[in-house]
């Protein structure tokens, strides 16, 4: 149901000009090694879309949505693997039929959390209930205990730094520190070439903005007002009748969704998924992303996820050294000075200047036919 | 039937109920009763108790030991939400409503209706909600207010605000932490007005300094003083009980 009422006047522009550029401005004038890379940063944007809800409407600052990424990205990747892996292409290991770093690591059999993901459709499901059951672990244990805050945030980043560990050191089980590599098709269709890597551009584009829908259908709804709400005064939703911590679990499970979604596109778009898109440092990077683009703003993730990255590929690519302080002095700059970041910036603005613009060349459109007796335009 | 005496039914019975922090009783062996319709207001001297005892019966303070049975049902044990769907509402002391958040999405997120994560989805604006907020805000003085934020709101609007959060909860018990603090004169005038009105149908528990604002209001009125009961009875009773004079009334 989208009419007026669902998307505002400014929010209908946004989602169109963001419409513009995925889908017809930036496929059109970028080559393929290009857009691979646009379709790389975007898998970002899923994640910021689930920070926006979850730390910029529910004030749960989570330092660890690379954990949801990474499950995400991991689920696709066993399918991938297996399916890389069938008898025929692994006949000269020792056992054959199983992933090749299992054969390096004396493993003769697939473990049995492996067997799953022979099945596409279970994979699928996979990759969004399994990191909506973590987060509903990790959330239950959390706040119903009333952890919140600067705890909670901590709390999420020793995770990451857990799960990051455990990956690297299962060797055998989850590829190690260098992740699940050699991925070729999908459900037999070959994901290398550049006509798939085109296709796939556009598919996450679609989920992306089926994402970016289900998050304005959730802001809109009461659920959306209690999460501000909340944020503001958990004291208060308490004596008003509600269970908060079921509303932050809420949240939080919602968030390691959309980050699993786009941790799934990202095995698919880049070929590969390692313990490096897990850990603390992603995890604190998509949260700069989400930061500078304004987490208050389910559009300005987007454009946050996009801008950065497309800065850190241009800036590590010249300054390699200075990439990692630009990023931190830009992320203590936006909090300090524009707390809600760019779509903060643009609503207080650009926007009132556009509109007082668009307000004077009317009038004086106006004034002018009345003065001549013809158009100004 | 039975016929002639039935044993009392109290609304709220609240016996033995003690509180300590690291060994402060801040409320020691405490015990009274409110009945239905009733108006109680607690005073005392600063620190006698008077917000634990309403921390304590809201749920937001876990009592070291007695029982809170409200309508039969014990509240010790249950949650915060638990307490306040039982029928318990309460109003803090300084202002607590969503800044964020127009006066209208205030009053709609007290609405009981749809407190469930899934329930608050689903939830629709149909017209019940809109008639019953609307009435709400017309009550509590906010009607042309609706859309405004409530940051825009003065300290009295928001105390005001607060109240009419409660009242769309319906509860069988109000409990109200000095709700004319911090007022203008003629915003406390029309405070009280907005009590007096309130009050009907149902039980409300007040805390409160202003004692030209407690004659007005009170039925029975409990003097609390360091965590025990010191005077209980009428305003009348209480005004001339030499031990009130002495701890509270007297300076």
């Amino acid at each position: 149901m989208i009419n007026s009422r669902f998307f505002n006047r400014s929010e209908l522009l946004g989602f169109l000009a963001l419409a513009v550029l995925l889908l017809v401005i930036l496929p059109l004038s970028l080559d393929i090694f290009r857009l691979n890379l646009v379709a790389k940063y975007l898998t970002y944007a899923f994640v910021g879309i689930g920070l926006v809800l979850c730390w910029g409407y529910g004030g749960i600052l989570s330092l660890g949505q690379g954990v949801f990424f990474g499950l995400g990205g991991y689920c696709m990747a066993m399918y991938l693997k297996l399916e890389a892996s069938s008898v025929a292409n692994t006949k000269i290991q020792s056992t054959p039929g199983i992933p090749d770093f299992m054969d390096w690591n004396q493993l003769t059999s697939l473990p049995f959390f492996w067997k799953p993901f022979h099945s596409f459709p279970i994979t699928l499901l996979a990759i969004l209930l399994v990191p909506a059951f973590f987060a509903l672990i990790i959330g239950a244990a959390m706040f119903k205990r009333r952890v919140g805050g600067v705890y909670f945030a901590i709390i999420t980043q020793a995770i990451a730094a857990i799960l990051t560990i455990l990956i690297v050191g299962q060797q055998g089980y989850t590829g190690g520190i260098n992740g699940i590599t050699d991925l070729r098709t999908l459900h037999g269709w070959d994901i290398r070439t550049d006509h798939a890597k085109f296709i796939l551009y556009f598919v996450e584009v679609v989920l992306l903005f089926g994402c970016i829908v289900a998050a304005q259908f959730i802001r809109l709804t009461k659920l959306g007002r209690i999460l501000v709400a909340m944020r503001e005064q958990e004291d208060r939703v308490r004596f008003s009748g509600y269970s908060v911590a079921n509303f932050k679990i809420f949240a939080f499970c919602a968030a390691a969704v959309f980050a699993a979604i786009g941790g799934a596109m990202f095995t698919l778009e880049v070929g590969f998924m390692s313990p490096s898109f897990v850990g603390i440092v992603p995890s604190i990077e998509m949260v700069i992303y989400t930061a500078v683009g304004g987490r208050m703003s389910i559009f300005g993730a987007v454009w946050g996820a996009l801008l950065v990255n497309f800065a850190k590929t241009s800036l590590s690519e010249s300054f390699p050294q200075l990439w990692l302080f630009g990023l931190g002095a830009l992320f203590i700059a936006v909090v300090l000075a524009f707390p809600n970041g760019l779509s903060g910036i643009w609503a207080d603005h650009v926007q009132p200047r556009i509109d007082r613009l668009l307000a004077s060349r009317k009038s004086k459109s106006a004034a002018g036919m009345i003065a001549d007796g013809a158009p100004a335009e | 039937m039975l016929v002639g005496h039935q044993p009392k039914d109290f609304l709220l019975a609240v016996s033995g109920l003690t509180v300590s922090f690291d060994g402060f009783k801040a409320v020691n062996d405490l015990s009274f009763y409110v009945e239905e319709n009733e108006i109680r207001v607690i005073i005392g001297p600063n620190g006698a108790g008077k917000t634990t005892v309403l921390d304590l019966i809201c749920g937001k303070t876990r009592a070291t030991s007695g029982s809170i049975q409200f309508r039969g049902q014990e509240l010790t044990k249950l949650r915060e939400n638990e307490i306040v769907q039982a029928g318990v509402g309460r109003k803090f002391q300084t202002p607590s409503v969503f800044e964020d958040l127009t006066v209208f999405e205030n009053l709609e997120i007290s609405f009981p209706r749809g407190r469930t994560v899934f329930g608050s989805l689903t939830f629709q604006r149909d017209d019940t909600v809109k008639q019953r907020v609307e009435e709400v805000a017309e009550m509590i003085f906010l009607k042309d207010r609706l859309n405004t934020y409530a940051d825009q709101l003065s300290h009295g609007q928001k105390q005001w605000l607060e109240i009419g959060m409660l009242l769309i909860q319906d509860p069988d018990l109000l409990m109200l932490d000095e709700p004319v603090a911090g007022m203008s004169v003629s915003e406390r005038a029309k405070t009280a007005e907005l009590l007096n009105r309130i009050i009907k149908d149902r039980s409300v528990l007040v805390i409160e300094h202003d004692m030209k604002f407690v004659e007005d209001i009170a039925h029975k009125v409990t003097v609390l003083h360091q965590g025990q009961i010191l005077s209980e009875g009428t305003m009348e009773h209480v005004k001339n009980d030499p031990k009130v004079i002495e701890v509270y009334l007297g300076h």
